[in-house]
C-alpha cells in the first residue's frame, strides 16, 4: 500500500529547462527512501510537489488514498506527510518553542490543553524538554533543527519528508538526530548528501538526474 | 527581580502610554520637569543600569542635537544672547529646553517600563489589551526575523569585504551598495515565501491559533498600587502644568 504516489510528474520553472520530466515515484508504508542527486536536480522541488507547495505542470499526485489536485486537498496531505525544511529558521516563526511546536496541533483542531500535552510529550521524547519556554531565534543551529523536527512530529504524521536533515550540523547533533530518525516508525523520504546518514537509515535509494528518477 | 518586572506587562504598557501622553501634552517647563523626575524615579525603581541607559540616551541626544541648537536662532522673539552676530531668542531657548526634557523623560520612562520586556510577552500583553491581531503578528514577525535579516546583511557585507570592497565615494561603491540592498530584498522575499510554505505545511489556513490561557485575571495588588502611584504622579504633572501657565 503506497502512502504517496507520483505519476508522470513534470515541472519547469522556466520552459527551456524542465526540472522534473516524467517522474514516477511511490513511497510505501515502512520504507525509508533516500532521494539522491546532484545540487539543483530538483530534489527539493519533488518534496514540495508531494505536499502541494508546488503544483506540477503535468502528471498527478496521489496521497493517502486519493488523487490530490487543489490547495484544499493538500491541507490534509500536509498534516499526514510532515515536511522538514532545509533551513530551520524558515520553520520556526513563533516566539517560543512551545508555541511553535503547538502551532500544527492547534491548526489541526486540537484543544489548548491537548496541544500543551503534545508539546510536552514530543519535546520530552526528543530530549528537548528544557527548551520548552525558550525564545526560538536565540536557539543554536542544532537546537533549531531538533525543535523543527519536534514541530513536525507534533502533528503525528504518517510519513516524513526530510530535506537535508543533517546539513550543517555538528558531529554530536548529527549523531543525535540520526539516532532519533532511526527510532521513528514513520515512512520517510530523505534528501541527503550525507553518506553515513543514507547508509544508516535508507531501505531503498533512488537518484534524480536529468529530470527523471533511476 | 525589580518591582517593575513583577508588574503585569499590561500595567507597564498602559503606564508608559499614559506617561508619554501626559508628558508630551504638559504645557510648561515646570510640569515637564516634574515629569522628568517621575521618569527618573521609575528608572530607579526598575534598577536600570546607569552606564547602558546613558549610552542609549546619547543616541537620542545625537539625533536631536541639530534641532536643539538651531531653535534659539530660528524662533523669533525676545533676544536673550548673541553668538557670531546671530541673536538667540528666549522663546526659542524655551522650546529647545522643552523638547529636550520631554524626549528624555519619555525615553527614560520607556526604558524603565517596557525596555526589559521580551517581545513575546509584549505581543501577548498587546493582544490582551485589545490591539488588533494583525498588528501584533506583524510586530512579532518583525522581531523574529529582524535578527535573521541582519545576519543575512552581515554575511553579504562580509563577503564584500572579503573581496576587498571598501566604501568610497564613486559609482562602483554606490552600485555595489545598491546590489547589496537589492539582494537583501530578494532574499527577504524568498524567505517570506519559504516561511509561508512552512506554515502551510503545518496546517495554517489564515488564522493564528494561540496557546495562551484566556483566563481573565484582573490586576493584582501590586498593579493597583503601581497604578495609584502613577496616577498620583501624573496628577502632579497636570497640576503643576495648570498652576504655572
Amino acid at each position: 500500500m503506497d502512502l504517496i504516489r507520483l505519476e508522470r510528474v513534470s515541472h519547469a520553472f522556466d520552459a527551456a529547462h524542465p526540472v522534473l520530466d516524467g517522474v514516477d515515484f511511490a513511497l510505501n508504508a515502512g520504507e525509508r527512501v533516500a532521494l539522491l542527486g546532484a545540487n539543483g536536480t530538483g530534489k527539493t522541488t519533488l518534496l514540495h510537489v508531494m505536499v502541494g507547495l508546488i503544483r506540477p505542470r503535468a502528471g498527478s499526485v496521489h496521497a493517502f488514498g486519493r488523487e490530490r489536485r487543489a490547495e484544499a486537498d493538500f491541507v490534509e496531505v500536509r498534516a499526514k506527510a510532515g515536511l522538514l525544511f532545509q533551513d530551520a529558521d524558515d520553520q520556526l516563526f513563533c516566539p517560543t518553542v512551545a508555541e511553535d511546536v503547538a502551532f500544527g496541533p492547534l491548526n489541526l483542531g486540537r484543544s489548548k490543553a491537548e496541544a500543551r500535552e503534545i508539546v510536552r510529550d514530543v519535546l520530552e521524547r526528543l530530549g528537548l524538554g528544557a527548551l520548552e519556554n525558550r525564545v526560538t531565534h536565540k536557539l543554536s543551529g542544532g537546537q533549531k533543527r531538533l525543535v523543527s523536527l519536534a514541530a513536525v512530529l507534533a502533528m503525528e504524521p504518517e510519513a516524513l519528508l526530510l530535506d537535508e536533515p543533517t546539513n550543517a550540523l555538528d558531529e554530536a547533533t548529527r549523531e543525535r538526530l540520526t539516532d532519533i530518525l532511526a527510532g521513528l516508525p514513520q515512512a520517510m523520504v530523505i534528501v541527503s548528501h550525507d553518506r553515513e546518514v543514507v547508509e544508516r537509515l535508507a531501505t531503498r535509494r533512488v537518484t534524480l538526474a536529468n529530470g527523471t528518477l533511476a | 527581580m525589580s518591582l517593575v518586572e513583577r508588574l503585569d506587562p499590561r500595567t507597564r504598557l498602559i503606564a508608559a502610554l499614559l506617561f508619554a501622553l501626559a508628558e508630551v501634552l504638559a504645557p510648561s517647563l515646570a510640569a515637564q520637569g516634574v515629569g522628568l523626575l517621575l521618569a527618573v524615579t521609575a528608572a530607579l525603581v526598575a534598577r536600570l543600569p546607569l552606564g547602558a541607559t546613558l549610552r542609549r540616551l546619547l543616541g537620542l541626544e545625537g539625533f536631536m542635537l541639530l534641532v536643539l541648537v538651531m531653535l534659539p536662532f530660528t524662533v523669533p522673539g525676545h533676544p536673550l544672547f548673541s553668538l557670531w552676530g546671530l541673536s538667540g531668542s528666549e522663546e526659542g531657548l524655551r522650546q529647545a529646553a522643552g523638547i529636550a526634557i520631554k524626549a528624555n523623560a519619555v525615553a527614560v520612562a520607556l526604558f524603565a517600563l517596557v525596555g526589559s520586556m521580551e517581545a513575546p510577552v509584549m505581543g501577548r500583553a498587546l493582544t490582551r489589551l485589545g490591539v488588533s491581531g494583525r498588528f501584533v503578528h506583524l510586530f512579532l514577525f518583525t522581531t523574529r526575523y529582524l535578527s535573521v535579516l541582519e545576519d543575512e546583511y552581515r554575511r553579504l557585507r562580509l563577503a564584500m569585504r572579503a573581496r576587498a570592497f571598501r566604501p568610497t565615494t564613486g559609482l562602483h561603491c554606490w552600485r555595489s551598495i545598491g546590489y547589496l540592498f537589492g539582494m537583501l530584498m530578494v532574499r527577504s522575499l524568498e524567505r517570506a515565501e519559504r516561511i509561508d510554505a512552512a506554515m502551510r505545511c503545518r496546517g495554517f489556513t489564515g488564522r493564528f491559533p494561540s496557546l495562551d490561557d484566556e483566563s481573565r485575571t484582573g490586576p493584582g495588588r501590586l498593579d493597583l498600587g503601581f497604578g495609584a502611584a502613577s496616577a498620583a504622579g501624573l496628577a502632579l504633572v497636570i497640576a503643576v502644568g495648570v498652576a504655572w501657565t
